[in-house]
């Protein structure tokens, strides 16, 4: 079967900038043509994700949203049924690089509230993105921001600032994170003190888990002159955030992220190219993520060969994009938090990333333990022949298939498709063939749900989802 | 595989949710102990004294007779300066042995990487139940995680057992084939032949194995019993990890603390009456540990998020006895209404690491501690 390049680019494209795509999405985004398509995701409308009246008649735990599994499971709804998929893997994105994590803080609503954040900020310019994420309450708890007084500097946060945040390490002094550290002084969340209490004592009472708010205390402000990078002025927080923006540095450090994370795991140089292309346009736009992923997804290289399965999916877009293809849970079920668990399962614990580092992505995701937690749940997943998902693959392979039947190659190569397509390897196809083959030609003919010759596709799709080559985006 | 020589290995298990020490360890001859605990306490009359001053709470008598025949360290008052109270920051502390900054490897995973620094097998470190808890990740290091022994491996929601082998065989061929096409293909290439093999190898133990004692049908006591299996098997297994739960006992405390010691207890003594049976006493040594203990003072129903709790080492090769001072319950003592521990639980790892498991712990724990004497020497 000749599978379209056109088709080829846009599944690519929307395991990168989404959670893959059904078919069904694939066409919707073809039909706008693949610059129409990207921006069609660089500019999220309405998600129709499920609605929180909906979710709260069946989860009293995503109501109150104060414990961990049930934040990470509300999360998993949006992604599993956002129709704005780039928005959502925008949100991730900067979750793990801002990683902040529910152990220290005992309060997932505000880390819900970040998220959130991410999500209104996370495509607009990196400055105010910065500014928002240091005004963040639970950015403040989990680096200590709280305890940074204009009496006495707490370094964690404006360390952290300058070394996983913006700039990395070696583009500073010592004395710059003194410098950082003095002007977020005052930097606070309201009631911080009792709210700071409460944390450390993962205290739920009296009045359950209070969302918390940026409050500025300006008598806790160090206002003295500052020199840092260079500059010397009465900075606050916000002039010294300008100082950053306007870094190479930190225009090479966003830009090799959103690569890493939207593009490849590893720098070639083709895609340096496309890297240098990303920080030229952080400039020119006036510090806009948006534009920079624009940039990139209409790159040479995103579009090339070289680009194509070059990053090992993460748990996130394993198990998301597993849900999403096989239509599941697009109503409230309780196995939504046995779902997001699995996730943890597979090393990426929503609203959990194991330290201020994040998680580390790429080729650290893969070992025994968490690659079979990883096939086994999307072959289960997508083996499913009653998820709508998974029957709409049966209707389109009869419809595609001469008279209803398909032969081996046939039956292996429809599904490669469907579920992508997905490019394989010669070695990996003669194997699904010949999976295939053991029980010859296959009539969908007048099938019927869960009967034989649907659970045959159900079975090769288990094997397709089982592959090397799905573990990969 | 087989050698004659047994390997000595270490067996955890982690009581999640922070277990009650006050009333695991008792000590009921204290009236400031009857005084804080007004409804949630052990009656002086139901404890199984150790001594004068401390017991066991009345749930833990099969830990009692291996006390009796000096195979059991407790280790009183454990825990780290400033202590925390969030269950997964704690937890995460005792995972990473850094108290003080979020950690990056697990202890456990440290040590398995030091055992067999090539990854030669893929079942140094294995963990009995879904998800690596994190003192057994580190990167680079490959742990099995096993929910269930008999259903451990691929596609184990295939039920029709044909085609799960055809299914298996076509797996294998997938990830098999020539190395080189690429560093990631070939990583996943390797990962999948050793998660099959570690899952072959895996299936082989229940059939090495047999034995008299019957363990309970409890999760703890069949994650017990696998992990008695896969020891018994031979397999090179050094760290065999599991968890029993909830201990957060915030109400309804004395019913289901004592279910689950009762629990505990009880798959502790069939295992160590197996290892016995198998003449295997003095090649494993059980760890029981908790990320913290409760509240002194109940809250009428239950016990709330404390400090200061307990740890507790058994086996054949365990120097028996109470190690450490049981922290004091006197006003003056309290962190805050808790019991302030007077030892740091990397002494312990350092104890577990140089003189069961033969490795420099310095690196592992993050430094140098004292440490106690719990192994006969």
């Amino acid at each position: 079967m000749m599978i379209s390049n056109d088709t080829a680019l846009m599944a690519h494209l929307l395991r990168r900038a989404g959670f893959g795509a059904t078919r069904n999405e694939l066409e919707e985004y073809l039909a706008l043509g693949y610059e129409g398509a990207v921006e069609a995701l660089l500019h999220p409308s309405e998600p129709n994700n499920m609605p929180d009246d909906l979710i709260r008649r069946y989860h009293v735990e995503q109501s109150e949203l104060r414990d961990l599994p049930g934040s990470a499971a509300y999360w998993m709804y949006r992604m599993v049924t956002t129709s704005c998929p780039l928005e959502e893997k925008t949100a991730l994105f900067w979750h793990g690089l801002f990683a902040t994590g529910y152990a220290k803080l005992n309060q997932a609503r505000s880390l819900l509230n970040q998220v959130d954040m991410f999500r209104r900020s996370g495509m607009g310019s990196f400055e105010d993105l910065l500014v928002d994420l240091s005004k963040d309450p639970a950015m403040i708890v989990w680096l200590d921001n709280n305890e940074n007084h204009g009496e006495a500097i707490n370094e964690n946060y404006g360390r952290e600032l300058l070394e996983l945040f913006s700039m990395g390490i070696g583009n500073y002094t010592e004395d710059d994170i003194k410098e950082c550290s003095r002007a977020f002084t005052g930097w606070t969340l309201g009631n911080a003190e009792y709210m700071s209490i409460r944390a450390a004592k993962d205290s739920i009472w009296p009045y359950g888990r209070i969302a918390w708010h940026f409050d500025y205390r300006d008598e806790d402000h160090d206002d003295g002159e500052k020199t840092f990078l260079g500059e010397t002025g009465n900075f606050n927080g916000e002039d010294i955030i300008a100082i950053i923006a306007k870094q190479e540095s930190t225009a090479q450090f966003v830009a090799t992220r959103l690569f890493q994370f939207f593009a490849a795991d590893e720098i070639t140089e083709f895609g340096d190219k496309a890297i240098q292309a990303m920080m030229a346009t952080y400039f020119s736009s006036g510090y806009e993520i948006r534009d920079m992923l624009r940039t990139l997804f209409n790159s040479d290289y995103f579009k090339s060969e070289e680009a194509r399965y070059a990053r090992v999916k993460n748990p996130v877009e394993m198990v998301v994009g597993a849900i999403r293809m096989a239509g599941s849970y697009q109503n409230p079920a309780l196995g939504i938090e046995n779902v997001s668990r699995n996730m943890l399962f597979m090393g990426q614990g929503l609203l959990q990333p194991p330290t201020v580092e994040g998680w580390h992505e790429g080729s650290e995701w893969i070992d025994s333990g968490a690659l079979v937690e990883r096939v086994n749940f999307v072959a289960k997943e997508l083996s499913n022949v009653k998820s709508p998902g998974v029957r709409s693959i049966i209707d389109r392979l009869e419809a595609d298939a001469d008279a209803g039947v398909l032969d081996p190659v046939g039956l292996a190569d429809g599904c490669l498709d469907l579920l992508g397509p997905i490019e394989v390897s010669e070695a990996t196809r003669f194997v699904l063939v010949e999976y295939a083959a053991r029980q010859g030609d296959l009539d969908l003919k007048g099938h019927q749900q869960g009967d034989e010759a649907e659970q045959r596709v159900g079975n090769m799709l288990r094997l397709v989802a089982a592959t090397r080559e799905y573990q990969l985006a | 595989m087989t050698t004659n020589k047994r390997e000595k290995s270490l067996i955890v298990i982690q009581l999640s949710g922070g277990n009650d020490y006050l009333n695991t360890i008792i000590p009921y001859s204290e009236g400031r102990y009857y005084d804080s605990r007004t409804t949630v306490n052990i009656p002086q009359d139901r404890v199984i004294p150790i001594n004068d001053q401390l017991g066991f709470n009345p749930s833990m008598g099969p830990i009692k007779s291996l006390w009796d025949e000096g195979k059991v360290a407790v280790i009183n008052g454990i825990g780290y300066e400033h202590p925390n109270r969030s269950h997964f920051r704690s937890m995460d502390i005792w995972h990473t042995a850094e108290p003080d900054t979020i950690g990056k490897e697990g202890w456990l995973g440290r040590a398995i990487r030091d055992i067999d620094p090539l990854g030669e097998n893929v079942l140094t470190g294995i963990n009995f139940g879904r998800g690596l808890p994190r003192a057994l990740a580190c990167p680079g290091v490959s742990v099995a995680s096993v929910g269930d022994l008999a259903t451990y491996g691929l596609f184990p929601d295939v039920q029709d057992e044909e085609l799960r082998m055809f299914t298996l065989e076509a797996f294998s061929k997938m990830y098999g084939g020539a190395a080189g096409r690429d560093p990631v293909m070939d990583l996943l290439g390797q990962t999948g032949k050793d998660a099959l093999l570690g899952a072959d190898i895996l299936r082989t133990a229940p059939g090495l194995y047999s034995s008299s004692v019957e363990y309970a049908p409890d999760a703890l006591a069949q994650n017990v019993k696998s992990i008695s299996q896969v020891f018994h098997a031979n397999l090179g297994a050094k760290v065999l990890y599991t968890q029993h739960g909830p201990f957060d006992t915030h109400s309804g405390e004395l019913l289901s603390h004592a279910k689950l010691w009762n629990e505990v207890a009880g798959a502790i003594g069939s295992l160590m009456e197996d290892l016995k049976e198998h003449d295997t006493e003095e090649d494993a040594t059980i760890l029981v540990f908790s990320e913290f203990g409760r509240r002194i003072k109940d809250n009428g129903s239950g016990s709330d998020h404390g400090s200061g709790g307990g740890a507790f080492l058994i086996g054949g090769a365990v120097n028996g006895g109470l190690f450490g001072e049981y922290p004091s319950l006197a006003e003056a003592e309290q962190i805050e209404g808790d019991l302030r521990s007077n030892n740091d639980f990397r002494s312990l790892y350092t104890n577990i690491l140089e003189d069961w498991m033969g490795l420099d712990a310095a690196p592992i724990v993050n430094g140098q501690f004292e440490k106690f004497d719990v192994f006969k020497s």
